[in-house]
């Protein structure tokens, strides 16, 4: 059976889930060979053998956290010569995405960003995107040289199946180009003790009707009673209210959860165009003629400072 | 001492018309209208904002490809403050993807000359987001991308990127290639005074043997990847929708309780 190549998502050896949705979708394609660099590349191993990869080649080196994309784009092209993979997996993040189109050009591969299904076709996997705003769906498929694809998350869910798992170090050289952009200096970001917004299976978004910042204690308080991540509307965002970092729409980050809960947001095109493709969405706002409520499985026609706490009350005493 | 600035705009369709794709699967540009990428805006706005800090001599070329209309996006980047503008514009670029765009860009930046590209994060349309890495591939420069601030000084670049688990502080020499974010700063407005100006400013058209590009590396074609279908989503079967009265919250509880949410 073929190999399929997947690039981990890896904080010190912690796998970021991403990355076990692309193991289980690469499984329908041939056999997951796992690549994980950096610090804590050998880490990653065992969770990844227990979603299905093969292999797991790694490299450690300092060039990964001290200089931008370009040496991760080296390793793959090594892992890629040493495997000849059908295929390359890589998750959607914007580095992701920056990672892969650098790879695909080496290779002479097209590339496809963003896809949101992945499927075993005759002529190589077939790739399905959400496109215009979530308003069309396309089926696309590499058709020069090695498919390189990024997969968004939530577009699998997580099946664990046991394989080797077999540690190897992948040689590594490194271009002229790897220490081209120096990192010099990384602030992680601070734990808000929430799930990642673009991972979340659930997420709690306030928007201009949200009326201020320390008014968005009452969207974080559901979310927190739901274990879901918080998102903000551009709205609330360049009001001041909530930061960039998760800001969900077309210039902020695209997130497609298990359920969307819209607190105060009318449901700008823009806005719609980071949300569509959330599986079940929920609306709160007062008026009743916002378009948010065309998408919506279900729909409450009133003020958020009294719906949205009550929610919250009843979601608690619900779970105990 | 002098730097020469390339900005890369694309000119969309507008995403509060009605998007769709033509026949061949490609992106129907006939019936809804096209502007410059909002997220283009942001490039030019921070081109212009390093050349206003630039104690040297600063030239700002706008560099688009597109079809004969993604003049006006040109138009709209001269008129906020850019020196000249290239179109590249050629019936065999019909249907190209973006590695093959990549191509395109990297060879008119070459020949236009350059010490620093400046890209938005993304298109509006496509929304891959990839052709600022592409373009840094091909010229072999280093990618100083999705930034949040940018600043250049004494032929070296800085920016501050703001990744999924970590905020980045990047250094990099010139040449190189940069994208900005929404963040990096609101686009300035046009001007009367700079759209009357951008009448007089010098706008070059090139084609592909102009840029020793083959037809046979662009076009639908020859694209690197090919879409099988596009199929417009269903719509979503109409939502319960209530009015609360006093006990919205806990109809919707019911409802998430229903969906096994809770």
């Amino acid at each position: 059976m073929a190999e399929v190549l997947v690039y981990v998502d890896h904080v010190d050896g912690a796998v970021r889930k991403p990355t076990l949705e692309l193991l289980t979708l690469a499984r329908r394609i041939g056999e997951p060979v796992a690549v994980a660099l950096g610090n804590g590349a050998a880490d990653t191993a065992a969770a990844l053998a227990e979603h299905g990869a093969v292999k797991v080649l790694t490299h450690e080196a300092a060039e990964y956290a001290d200089y931008l994309v370009v040496p991760k784009v080296d390793a793959l092209q090594a892992a890629v010569e040493a495997v000849s993979p059908a295929a390359v997996l890589v998750p959607s993040s914007a580095e992701g995405k920056e990672i892969a189109a650098r790879l695909a050009l080496r290779l002479g591969s097209g590339v496809i960003t963003d896809a949101v299904d992945l499927e075993a076709g005759d002529e190589g996997p077939v790739a399905t995107q959400s496109v215009f705003a979530a308003a069309f769906t396309t089926k696309s498929r590499v058709s020069k040289g090695t498919p390189v694809i990024t997969v968004k998350p939530n577009s699998a869910a997580v099946e664990p199946a046991a394989a080797a798992g077999a540690v190897e170090a992948l040689s590594v050289t490194f271009s002229a180009q790897a220490t081209g952009t120096k990192v010099t200096a990384r602030t992680p970001r601070e734990s808000t003790g929430r799930p990642e917004l673009t991972e979340a299976a659930i997420v709690v978004s306030g928007g201009r009707g949200v009326n201020g910042a320390e008014n968005f204690a009452i969207i974080e308080a559901l979310a927190d009673s739901l274990g879901a991540a918080v998102g903000a509307s551009r709205a609330a965002v360049d009001a001041g209210w909530y930061p960039h970092t998760n800001q969900v729409g077309q210039t902020g980050k695209s997130v497609s959860p298990q359920l969307y809960i819209a607190s105060g947001i009318s449901g700008a095109i823009q806005h719609r165009a980071g949300m569509q493709t959330s599986k079940t969405i929920v609306a709160i706002n007062k008026d009743a003629e916002a378009p948010i409520f065309d998408l919506v499985d279900y729909g409450v026609v009133g003020d958020l400072f009294d719906v949205v706490p009550q929610l919250t009350e009843e979601v608690k005493s619900r779970k105990g | 001492m002098s730097l020469r600035i390339v900005v890369t705009v694309k000119y969309v369709p507008d995403a509060t018309g009605d998007r769709h794709f033509a026949d061949d699967l490609t992106v129907d540009r006939d019936d809804v209208d096209g502007l410059l990428s909002e997220l283009d805006e942001y490039a030019v706005e921070q081109a212009l904002q390093i050349s206003e800090n630039s104690d040297d001599d600063v030239e700002i070329t706008v560099l688009t490809v597109g079809p004969e209309d993604a003049k006006d996006a040109l138009r709209k980047a001269l008129s906020m403050g850019a020196d000249k503008a290239i179109h590249v514009e050629d019936d065999d670029l019909h249907g190209t993807d973006a590695i093959g765009t990549s191509l395109v860009l990297a060879k008119a930046i070459e020949k236009a000359g350059y010490d620093l590209v400046v890209s938005g994060m993304a298109s509006t349309d496509g929304t891959m987001g990839v052709v600022p890495a592409l373009l840094a591939e091909r010229l072999g420069v280093p990618q100083v991308t999705l930034l949040s601030e940018v600043s250049v000084e004494g032929g070296t670049v800085k920016g501050r990127r703001d990744g999924d688990t970590a905020t980045e502080q990047l250094e990099a020499s010139l040449p190189a290639v940069v994208s900005v974010t929404d963040q990096s700063g609101e686009a300035r407005y046009p001007s009367f005074k700079g759209i009357m100006a951008a009448k007089k400013k010098p706008v070059e058209s090139w084609d592909l043997s102009d840029l020793d590009i083959d037809e046979d590396e662009v076009g639908l074609e020859n694209a690197w990847t090919a879409v099988d279908s596009a199929a417009e989503r269903p719509a979503r079967t109409a939502g319960t929708i209530v009015k609360d009265e006093g006990e919205g919250g806990k109809q919707l509880a019911e409802f998430l309780a229903g969906q096994k949410f809770i």
